[in-house]
């Protein structure tokens, strides 16, 4: 049996293969072409550090890959045209109804594209997910210093990947050309409108004209499906291209030091664990899509100037920008012949220009007030930087505040307090947050650096009295399970063929493969 | 199957032996848990096939997202714990080798950059001077078609309505509005007859018609002759960012937008009482005509909505 001339058929021709089989050989074609084989193997043992806060970058990247995919389903279905034509569709109460093309096409992705609400409710959700999931990732950068030398480009790149995040998201849910997004694009036109000098021609040129006009739908289209994510997706490379040239961060701990990188190697790891990862994100999304309704345009019917709903809110990223809005105090003045709409200007233009650049400039600002000109791969513990902790901790308590601002006719209405009382509250919560919540955050900081074993469970005191009745406290021992036991890590296993023959040394071992 | 045992590649574990914990798996029972995550792939199989399924039925909307979601989140999860406790639990090491080169490498380079470059540019600096300036003229130039040509200049569209003398006020669906037909205390949304149905008709000339009372009715001086009958107009669009200023406070004789809640008292010139809205509604001078017909006396005297840089009177 074991002499027939099968086996030696499949013998002759593993070798022919070579040790790798078909894998081996198809790789070693490649080398052939592209040279591959040597970075490769070293991409192969990229080592992506363990901490659970290096995920947060990973939910942005998955629901963008979400965007995309359920963002192409949707320009299948989806006509992005102003023209008016009367509705007759599956939706009955909206029959008859004149619309336009752009509202039709969406009220028909939802209720007769099979599976098109779905893709619709997924697409909405995994844009709030990716603006979220961005802040949070940045919050975790700006905290932990990950941002310092020599990653300051890749902060950059980073925050101009939340702006574009946020302009896409707003241009996204401007599209389908129903009663909020509408009253939206209208509020756009009127920011732009108070830009001093050229306001006017920036609207018009945007607007193709005075508001509405027909070519806002297509030219928003254009932006939002292909020129706006081309740059995202650019920047993503460029982002990750920077984060592999560079290597990770990671947090001080046993054999971590600026010289190497500690964690799970890409393959067949961190494979694992992010592709897992991807599947949850899209899961999560999927379960959000079928679950919770969102921007149900139905309901709101089709856009008309001269109408209006109550509760006009926009998506959750531009909050700060409306509650900025509502408590700004109605500053508008006649000069030297011309308006200045600072109502307007100061809280929508003026005020997240002064935010981004900041953030933008931080990296900068921060080298020059601490002098530190180092290169820096192991990161802070927020408690260790009580300063910049305070000042992230005090523009977040701002946004957050404007955030709440944005619904002060809902929180008015909810709690039947007078709107003047909710205004005037908030004024003061906003202008106070920063003030109170930097002293705050930096006393914790303070307070948390002299706490040893911060974070680890408390034992009991042992107190005991002395013959002379005197007590004493003392700690007992720390708790087996909470001593860290981390190994002191190693090298990725290098699996080098040898010869055959040649008799194993001393630590080297023969094993099955 | 001793075919398969039969080539054995002797091979080098870096520093690492095969019992090293480094290699071993982070669950302490890898066979429970490998059976654990068996399930969870069973699931999540059963979850994206029963997508599937919901598909060529077409099931509603929600029981595709379950399947879907269910079915991912499984597979996921299945994979992450693959991953995270039967996979060499390390931790593992690279070494990170400084970014920078050496002096001579750093010295080569901007040599190459500043010496030869700027050599060839210092010597020919007329050619370089004429280079730029055709560069910055083209892009200068460049930016008329780009820009330009995305839309046409504001002149004076801003400036006016298309309400005009004797315009006839008609609702939404192009009903003139005659003298009986609102209480006092009603509201309609009216247009100049022929713009109803009209984007810039909706969006610029939209106006609010309030009866107030049966007398004539003075909002402000000047306007002596602009509510007749207890009829006053505004403009409709906020003075603040262009919302459409729609809920109607009876009792506080208020407008409200929505939007961000400014407050206009109709009694009183729709100044703003409350909220970030900068100027009063313009309010828009009416008459009534012998059939009883509400109508404009004129244009509104200033430019309705948010405020802008050309605008000049307040």
């Amino acid at each position: 049996m074991s002499d027939s001339s099968i086996p030696n058929t499949k013998r002759a021709k593993r070798e022919a293969e070579g040790p790798y089989g078909k894998v081996g050989q198809a790789l070693n074609e490649l080398d052939d072409r592209l040279g591959i084989a040597k970075g490769g193997r070293t991409f192969m043992d990229k080592i992506f550090p363990d901490h659970w806060s290096f995920m947060l970058g990973e939910i942005a990247l998955y629901s963008f890959v979400i965007l995309l995919v359920t963002g192409v389903f949707l320009t299948f279905y989806f006509v992005p045209s102003s023209a008016l034509v009367v509705y007759h569709g599956a939706y009955k109460p909206l029959d008859g109804q004149t619309v336009t093309q752009a509202f039709e096409s969406t009220v028909n992705i939802s209720f007769a594209v099979r599976g098109g609400l779905l893709m619709r409710q997924m697409h909405h959700w995994a844009c709030d997910i990716f603006v979220g999931s961005l802040v949070v990732h940045m919050a975790r950068v700006f905290f932990t210093g990950a941002f310092r030398k020599p990653r300051e480009l890749n902060w950059t790149i980073g925050l101009t990947l939340l702006i574009l995040a946020i302009v896409n998201g707003f241009l996204g849910y401007s599209l389908p050309d129903d009663l909020v997004s509408g009253t939206g694009i209208r509020i756009a036109y009127s920011i732009m409108l108070s830009i001093p000098f050229v306001g006017t021609y920036l609207a018009f040129f945007v607007f193709g004209g005075n508001f509405p006009g027909t070519s806002v739908i297509p030219r928003f289209f254009i932006l939002h499906v292909l020129i706006v994510p081309l740059i995202i997706l650019g920047l993503v490379g460029a982002h990750l291209f920077l984060l592999v040239r560079q290597k990770h961060t990671q947090f001080p701990g046993e054999g971590k030091t600026e010289e190497n990188v500690v964690g799970s190697p890409m393959y067949p790891v961190f494979i694992a664990k992010t592709t897992g990862f991807l599947f949850i994100v899209g899961g999560v999304t999927a379960l959000l899509g079928a679950f919770a309704q969102i921007n149900p345009i139905w309901q709101f019917g089709p856009y008309d100037a001269a109408r209006i709903s109550y509760a006009v809110q926009p998506d959750w990223y531009m909050g700060f920008l409306d509650g900025a809005l509502r408590i700004f105090p109605s500053w508008e003045f006649t000069g030297f012949g011309h308006t200045w709409p600072l109502n307007v200007f100061i809280p929508a233009v003026l005020f997240p220009g002064i935010i981004f650049n900041l953030a933008y400039a931080w990296p900068f600002i921060e080298r020059k007030l601490t002098g530190d000109n180092e290169i820096h791969h192991l990161l802070d513990r927020p408690r260790d930087r009580p300063k910049r902790t305070a000042a992230g901790v005090a523009v977040l308590a701002l946004l957050a505040m404007l955030f709440i601002a944005s619904s002060t006719d809902v929180i008015a209405n909810f709690f039947h307090l007078s709107l003047n009382e909710v205004l005037w509250a908030m004024r003061f919560l906003v202008i106070l947050s920063p003030i109170v919540a930097y002293p705050i955050a930096y006393k914790i900081c303070k307070e948390l650096q002299g706490i040893a074993g911060g974070g680890k469970r408390k034992t009991p005191n042992l107190v005991t009295r002395t013959q002379e009745g005197e007590y004493l406290a003392t700690p007992t021992p720390r708790y087996a399970e909470d001593v860290p036991h981390e190994l002191h890590p190693e090298k990725v296993p290098t699996y080098i063929e040898e010869e055959p023959d040649e008799p194993a040394e001393s630590g080297v071992r023969t094993v099955d493969r | 199957v001793s075919d398969s045992h039969e080539q054995r590649t002797p091979v080098v574990i870096g520093t690492v032996s095969e019992n090293d914990p480094h290699l071993q798996p982070a669950a302490k029972n890898p066979d429970t848990v490998e059976h654990v995550i068996a399930f969870t792939f069973i699931l999540g199989f059963l979850g994206v096939a029963g997508f599937g399924a919901a598909y060529w039925v077409n099931a509603k909307p929600w029981i595709l997202g379950a399947t879907m979601g269910v079915g991912l989140t499984f597979l996921g999860v299945g994979l992450v714990a693959w991953g995270k406790y039967l996979m060499p639990k390390g931790p593992f090491v690279e070494d990170r080798h400084p970014l920078a080169n050496s002096e001579a490498d750093r010295n080569a380079f901007a040599a190459a950059i500043v010496e030869r470059g700027t050599g060839v540019v210092k010597r020919r600096k007329m050619l370089a001077g004429l280079l730029g300036g055709g560069l910055g003229v083209f892009t200068i130039v460049a930016m008329f078609p780009l820009l330009r040509s995305l839309g046409p200049l504001p002149k004076g569209t801003l400036f006016h309505t298309d309400w005009r003398k004797g315009s006839f006020a008609v609702d939404q669906t192009g009903r003139r509005v005659n003298v009986g037909e609102l209480a006092i205390g009603s509201i309609v949304t009216v247009f100049p007859e022929g713009t109803e149905n009209t984007d810039r008709g909706q969006a610029v000339d939209q106006t609010v018609l309030i009866r107030i009372s049966d007398e004539n009715y003075v909002t402000q001086k000047g306007r002596e002759t602009w509510g007749p009958k207890g009829y006053v107009a505004y403009s409709k669009v906020c003075t603040h960012l262009g919302c459409p200023v729609g809920l109607y406070e009876q009792e506080l004789q208020v407008l409200v937008c929505p939007c961000h809640q400014s407050m206009f008292n109709v009694t009183n010139g729709a100044i703003p009482e409350f909220g970030p809205a900068p100027r009063p509604l313009p309010q828009l001078p009416l008459y009534i005509d012998a059939d009883g017909y509400i109508r404009a006396q004129n244009d509104y005297d200033q430019p309705v909505g948010p405020g802008f840089w050309e605008r000049r009177t307040t």
